[in-house]
């Protein structure tokens, strides 16, 4: 999942005459579907497009914090408040073993967490938009993490062996997750006319969002050919969205909810559902730092980095007092 | 669930498991507030932890409530459609989370107490109140731990971290002694068998935490006037909008089922 804005290609592969025998051994192993691990023989361009990779998915997880913890302390019900709390806590836990995956690569999770500050590195789009009532929570389960799970499925057989064993675990996470949300959609629209209407409103704002977490058409997706011939990535971003949508819009009307799309219709020779245009243009200006929550989820990172800048010295002190009383007692 | 706020029998017993399932709530609920804004990763595992322990208590206790009263409330008319003054907590656990010194100092001053109090508890002749203090003893024991463990160094840390955790700890004393009082009831609950006595557990705390703010290099206040109140009702400014918060999907649409 969350790897939407990679849209550039990586630096150039400064690849010496040596390493032409290595890089060859090395896409044999990814063809014979071995997996790579931290300590074998990479070629520079395939470690750099998966720290990049890793990182924006690990830092997707951390400011996905953000929209659903705003409703922790409103959830409607103390099962509600539990288990949305758990799920929050889950997608910290994914931040903390993506970024352990990327550490064994070589770059610290120091450095990363600096590159989401900075802006350097992305996150998934989907994060800058608000949550405003309950059933946003709904939404955000079905859908975001729906869409999450049909990126990350194929990732579980990523050729990189510490991502893919992180995707197992991620994706079963996810699809309780998933069907947790869905459940919150379905106690809505078998509820009061105000519930239903909450729950129509939320998928109206969701679903355009949700279609683009699978990054650009195919036409304009510019370095998925290294990443399919690195077997990291195993379908294009058409086919993925084509997936969730042939899964997602009969569990929406299950739900007796209008998906808000009025091109939308079951094609009968292809077996799918097709969609209208989606527009590209609020993809990119959420990509470029425009979108509803940009700045505001941003500068929470910010400040729970600043805010905590103390504690972790604190912390770092206390250790190294911890290390000298130790030295000086031997 | 009914419309407006609930009303709630008056029974010792009752009162008894709402006063502690509060506790149990508005901690979580304080704690939960930290959710994506923690200084460092692994505490914002650390701190929903212990929120989904707490609400998991409250919700145990609530649910004993339920029970007992038998007057079709349940755990989220206790929670959503009580008032400010029908709420039973410690002024301790309503504090403002401050920052994170405060937090973990909060966590500590409780934990430190309720644990000795949960294993008391165990020994209760009412097997569900054994039970749910045997479930709640293990998971105290965790947040004894980890919160001590940062008493010490922040108290040993840094010469900020040393100043913050002193004044979250003037700050938070005088919110202290009020674990320890008991009313006319609990103290029949009490004479009866069924609950430990809070008394028995004081002299223990305060050597409990002597030791660790011995270790953190922060002085023990002296016990001085105690603030109280939460245990009838009488909460500071801050805990109506806390409540207001917690509750307000509840309030705004009366009768849902979410």
């Amino acid at each position: 999942m969350y790897t939407q804005a990679l849209n550039s290609a990586p630096d150039g592969d400064k690849t010496t005459l040596e390493d032409a025998t290595l890089a060859a051994r090395f896409q044999e192993r990814v063809d014979a579907e071995e997996r790579i691990e931290p300590n074998d023989w990479m070629p520079q361009a395939y470690r750099k497009t998966l720290v990049r990779q890793i990182s924006q998915h690990a830092h997707s997880e951390i400011v996905g914090m953000l929209p659903e913890g705003n409703w922790i302390t409103r959830a409607p019900s103390l099962r509600r408040k539990a288990a949305l709390l758990a799920k929050v806590q889950d997608e910290c836990g994914h931040g903390l073993y993506l970024y352990a995956a990327a550490e064994t690569l070589g770059t610290s999770r120091e450095e990363l967490v600096e590159q989401l500050l900075t802006e350097k590195a992305k996150y998934s789009s989907i994060f800058n938009y608000p949550t405003l009532t309950w059933a946003d929570m709904g939404a955000i389960g079905w859908l975001v993490d729906g869409a999450a799970i049909m990126n990350q499925i194929p990732l579980c057989r990523c050729s990189y062996g510490p991502y893919a064993r992180a995707m197992i675990r991620v994706c079963k996470e996810e699809s309780f997750h998933q069907r947790q949300g869905y459940e919150i959609m379905l106690t809505l629209a078998r509820g009061t006319a105000a519930q239903k209407d909450m729950a129509q409103d939320a998928l109206n704002r969701w679903w355009w969002p949700c279609l683009m977490m699978f990054g650009p058409p195919d036409t304009e997706s510019q370095h998925s050919d290294q990443s399919t011939r690195w077997k990291i990535k195993r379908f294009s971003n058409d086919e993925l969205r084509q997936k969730f949508i042939d899964a997602t819009v009969p569990q929406a009307h299950f739900l007796g909810l209008t998906l808000p799309d009025p091109a939308l219709r079951f094609d009968d020779a292809t077996g799918h559902w097709h969609h209208g245009p989606i527009d590209w243009a609020e993809f990119k200006r959420v990509v470029a730092g425009n979108g509803p929550c940009n700045r505001e989820r941003l500068a929470a990172r910010r400040k729970a980095h600043d805010d905590g800048a103390w504690v972790r010295e604190a912390a770092i002190a206390y250790a190294e007092k911890q290390r000298q009383n130790a030295i000086a007692a031997q | 669930m009914a419309t407006g706020s609930v009303t709630v029998a008056d029974t010792p017993l009752l009162r008894y498991l709402l006063r502690r399932a509060d506790d149990a709530l508005i901690l979580g609920h304080r704690v939960s507030e930290w959710c994506g804004h923690a200084p460092i990763m692994e505490e914002e595992m650390a701190l929903a932890n212990m929120g989904l322990d707490l609400i998991g208590q409250a919700r145990s206790l609530y649910g004993y409530a339920a029970e007992i009263e038998g007057a079709g409330n349940d755990e989220n008319t206790y929670a959503y459609l009580r008032d400010e003054r029908g709420y039973l907590n410690l002024l301790l656990v309503e504090q403002s989370n401050g920052d994170f010194a405060a937090t973990m100092l909060r966590q500590y001053l409780y934990s430190a107490f309720i644990h000795p109090y949960w294993l008391a508890l165990m020994g209760s002749p009412d097997t569900t109140l054994a039970a749910i203090a045997a479930k709640a003893e293990k998971e105290a024991a965790y947040h004894v731990r980890h919160s001590a463990e940062w008493v010490i160094r922040l108290g040993d840390g840094t010469a900020e971290s040393h100043r913050r955790i002193a004044e979250a700890l003037v700050r938070l004393w005088p919110f202290t002694g009020e674990m320890f009082e008991v009313d006319a009831g609990e103290r029949g609950l009490i004479d009866a068998g069924v609950v430990p006595d809070t008394a028995g557990l004081r002299e223990g705390w305060k050597h409990d935490v002597a030791a660790i703010l011995q270790r953190a290099t922060l002085e023990m206040p002296a016990d001085g006037w105690m603030q109280q109140g939460g245990r009838e009702g009488r909460h500071t400014e801050a805990f109506g909008h806390l409540l207001s918060e917690l509750q307000y999907v509840q309030r705004a649409y009366p009768g849902a089922t979410w």
